[in-house]
């Protein structure tokens, strides 16, 4: 009944398209030849229409992961952080979503990798439109120095979480978080941790997001652990407990196995970790992540 | 005992006679009085993946351990169901490959890769679910949207033939099926854009004898379901293996999304015949009734899940646990809808039309920034098949519990190009998605019991006469249950997600089951 919109009408490339077209054709043809030699530059660099074609690509290709908007997801990092863990310049994020980032969960974008497929056009739409919503970091206004002291010293971080090599194993890695999601992120999880778990960034050899849910085991012979969920499956379990022991159980030879969502991390509120704290545990997160690539 | 001993026997003088003779459509026809081998993807024409063996039973299944294990090398899912004609067995892997080997021992007969062009478009993975047998030959659809005869003998391409243009995202993942002299397959393509159709090729020739489109064009009934020219872009794929009932020269398709799955601004109406259940006559391909499941599908609910034809006390059925949360019963010889159970979590609907059919509510509708909605873009399930046991009188289904956001925005049409209408996401502030095996009951549509699976999963399920329901899960166990309580009786690690259907057979007198993870194909039998 209602009239065909805009976007349904069949609409025939403009001559600009077709030459691009040809160029990626010429391009592909040199890529079966050899090394795949992606051009460095964005074609379409700051063109508001492309973006909004990216946009398009983003929501059918890249939001499951990465959310509506780019801001993270589940699965994948907020990609308006305009420092990027796998590289910033147009080259290496085309590169990134062309042929996926090995030892991580995202996959190369040929056919049947990410969703349907793109074509090297499609790519560099998606690639302006993440530069048309990033967001400029905010001045930071931490002490970066007190920040790792608190890390490692009074706010204890440090007892589980792991700063470039140094630090606990019972909760997230956190070197370069501050890449991948956004601060209020960051500050939710810190004040609120059991509201979301962990948004495991799903992990290359997992078949799940790692989530960090609590672990409540009492074995056979009655003694008692509590710890974080590594894997499991139907019939078996494997349990890091809170000293950092790995336990591998199978589920049919426990007295009790409990999961429970409610995080073992405790509540870092105001009282504990006051505002000021707070920024300089931001401001060390940043520059952990910083140089990072 | 004795009636299974008096059986062995039959196995094994029906392997020494048959050996080497070719597959008659007679034999397809009554593959049940064979059932040392599996003539076709879901076991028979019904659609039961149900198997008489009984020599592994709920007694002895704990002593299951694997007997070999094929490598097909290949990366992406192998979610192929083997065929096994006489103790050689047939099946397919992802790049589009074939291969025979040996049923008893694994070992590769012949093996086929097909040569596929660079810019092919499948929507899901390099996936292909199995090849149909008929005569000398085996049969396979194509990711670059050909359909192609290999020499059973061999593997040698005997005839092959483009069904449609691959490059505008047309592509076949389906096994085919045969009935009389026809290859019927259904198209793959719903997230591009396409005019779904379902074909029949002459086995000898590759001679293309009908089409049915799966969009009525303009004038034709039903096309007055679909605004303005969305008809042309409607997708409507049918991509999983259809079923056929003899007894009515009957042959039943299911079809998937209209496209784009989630924007149904734009293709006003009904959308038929996207996620329906048709009814062919297999001659001609003429249709004789159809049945919508979802009116307008904003969601990807998909129809294309195996139609299982369920005879009982006299009534002809078909029935459905469909991607959209509910199970359905129909009178497979009128189409009348007889029941509609929920059998997963379901938003999308809180309404029925006259007939007692779920319909969409406003509620349900995708939104720009998002609307969470149960079932998730991926369906309370999918294609995995879902098994009839004629014993227990129930009907087996992988069920996924996992809600999704929707979103909806505005999308340009280019041929050959994703065409979604925008996207779903995980929805976090609803529970952790989880799965299970479940057992209806189709004359009540009441779940008797459910086997959990830590993640939602993506096994078809098979059962035997040896009371047994054998399914996998993600976390990439094989497991066997009681068919009748749900409790577990053995399981296995494959060491990868189990995506496909088992399947069994029996050699010498040994009964196997077979599934495929991973990149492997793995055969069990007793210790």
């Amino acid at each position: 009944m209602r009239e065909v919109p805009a976007e349904m009408k069949f609409q025939k490339r403009n001559g600009w398209g077709i030459v691009w077209r040809a160029l990626v054709c010429a391009m592909a043809a040199l890529c079966v030849a050899g090394a795949a030699a992606a051009q460095a530059k964005n074609p379409y660099a700051g063109d508001a229409n492309v973006a909004k074609l990216g946009e398009s690509q983003f929501r059918s290709n890249c939001a499951f992961c990465h959310g509506l908007g780019a801001r993270g997801g589940g699965r994948g990092p907020d990609l308006t952080r305009a420092q990027k863990r796998h590289g910033n310049s147009d080259e290496e994020i085309f590169h990134n979503i062309h042929d996926g980032i090995a030892g991580t969960a995202m996959p190369p974008a040929t056919s049947g990798g990410i969703g349907v497929g793109m074509t090297d056009e499609e790519i560099w739409q998606v690639v302006t439109y993440i530069r048309s919503v990033e967001k400029k970091a905010n001045a930071e206004t931490g002490n970066v120095a007190r920040g790792k002291e608190l890390f490692y010293g009074t706010a204890a971080c440090g007892t589980c979480h792991m700063v470039n090599g140094k630090g606990g194993r019972l909760g997230p890695e956190l070197t370069s978080t501050a890449t991948s999601r956004s601060e209020e992120y960051l500050v939710d999880s810190l004040r609120n941790p059991s509201k979301r778990l962990a948004q495991g960034i799903m992990e290359a050899m997992k078949d799940f997001p790692q989530e960090y849910e609590t672990a409540n085991v009492t074995t056979a012979d009655g003694t008692k652990y509590q710890g974080v969920v590594l894997n499991e499956d139907a019939f078996t379990v494997q349990v890091l407990d809170t000293r950092e022991v790995l336990h591998s159980w199978e589920k049919s030879s426990l007295k009790k196995y409990e999961k429970t969502r409610e995080s073992l991390m405790p509540t870092y509120d105001e009282k504990m970790l006051p505002e000021k704290d707070l920024r300089d545990l931001l401001a060390f997160l940043a520059a952990s992540a910083g140089g990072g690539k | 005992v004795k009636i299974r001993a008096a059986m062995i026997g039959a196995l094994l003088l029906s392997f020494a006679g048959t050996a080497n003779a070719q597959v008659t459509a007679d034999r397809l026809l009554h593959a049940g009085k064979e059932p040392q081998n599996w003539l076709m993807y879901s076991g028979g024409y019904s659609g039961l993946r149900y198997s008489t063996l009984d020599q592994i039973n709920a007694s002895n299944a704990g002593r299951l351990v694997p007997k070999w294990a094929y490598q097909t090398m290949a990366g992406g899912k192998f979610e192929t169901t083997p065929l096994v004609v006489d103790g050689i067995l047939y099946a397919t892997g992802p790049d589009d490959r074939a291969f025979a080997l040996d049923a008893r021992s694994g070992r590769p007969i012949w093996q086929y890769q097909r040569a596929l062009p660079p810019d092919i478009r499948p929507c899901c993975g390099r996936v292909n679910r199995g090849v149909a047998i008929l005569g000398d030959k085996v049969f396979m659809g194509t990711l670059d949207a050909h359909v192609i005869a290999l020499d059973a003998k061999t593997g040698a391409v005997v005839w092959e033939i483009a069904a449609a243009d691959y490059s505008k995202g047309y592509s076949f993942t389906l096994a085919p099926l045969v009935i009389k002299n026809l290859v019927l397959v259904g198209v793959s393509g719903g997230e591009y854009g396409i005019r779904g159709f379902i074909d029949a090729y002459d086995a000898a020739t590759g001679e293309r004898k009908w089409r049915f489109n799966t969009i009525p064009g303009p004038g034709e009934p039903g096309s007055e379901t679909w605004e303005g020219e969305s008809w042309k872009v409607g997708g409507s794929p049918a991509w999983i293996t259809g079923t056929f009932d003899p007894a009515t020269n009957t042959t039943f398709w299911t079809t998937g999304n209209p496209a784009p799955s989630n924007r149904g601004i734009g293709r006003g109406g009904d959308n038929l015949y996207a996620d329906s259940l048709l009814a062919l006559d297999p001659d001609t391909g003429k249709m004789k009734w159809y049945f919508q499941f979802t009116p307008h599908d904003e969601h990807d609910y998909d129809a294309t899940q195996v139609p299982v034809m369920v005879d009982d006390g006299g009534k002809k059925l078909i029935a459905q646990a469909n991607r959209n949360g509910f199970f359905y019963v129909i009178d497979r010889t009128t189409g009348k809808l007889l029941s509609a159970t929920q059998y997963a979590k379901v938003t999308w609907s809180n309404s029925r039309d006259a007939t007692g059919r779920p319909v969409g509510s406003k509620e349900g509708e995708p939104t720009l920034e998002g609307n969470p909605v149960c079932p998730g873009a991926l369906g309370a399930t999918n294609w995995m098949s879902p098994s009839y046991d004629p014993q227990t009188k129930l009907f087996y289904v992988t069920a996924r519990e996992q809600c999704d956001i929707f979103s909806t925005a505005p999308q340009v049409f280019d041929a050959g190009h994703a065409f979604y209408g925008s996207a779903y996401f995980p929805n976090d502030a609803t529970e952790p998605y989880w799965g299970a095996l479940r057992a209806l009951d189709p004359a009540t549509g009441k779940l008797v019991w459910e086997w959990r699976h830590n993640s939602p999963a993506w096994a078809g399920v098979l059962t035997t006469a040896g009371g047994l329901a054998f399914t996998g899960d993600a976390e990439g166990n094989f497991i066997a249950l009681d068919a009748k309580s749900g409790k577990a009786l053995w399981h296995f690690q494959c060491g990868a997600s189990v995506i496909a259907g088992p399947m069994t057979f029996a050699i010498d007198g040994k009964q196997y089951v077979a599934v495929a993870a991973g990149s492997t194909l793995f055969a069990f039998g007793l210790q």
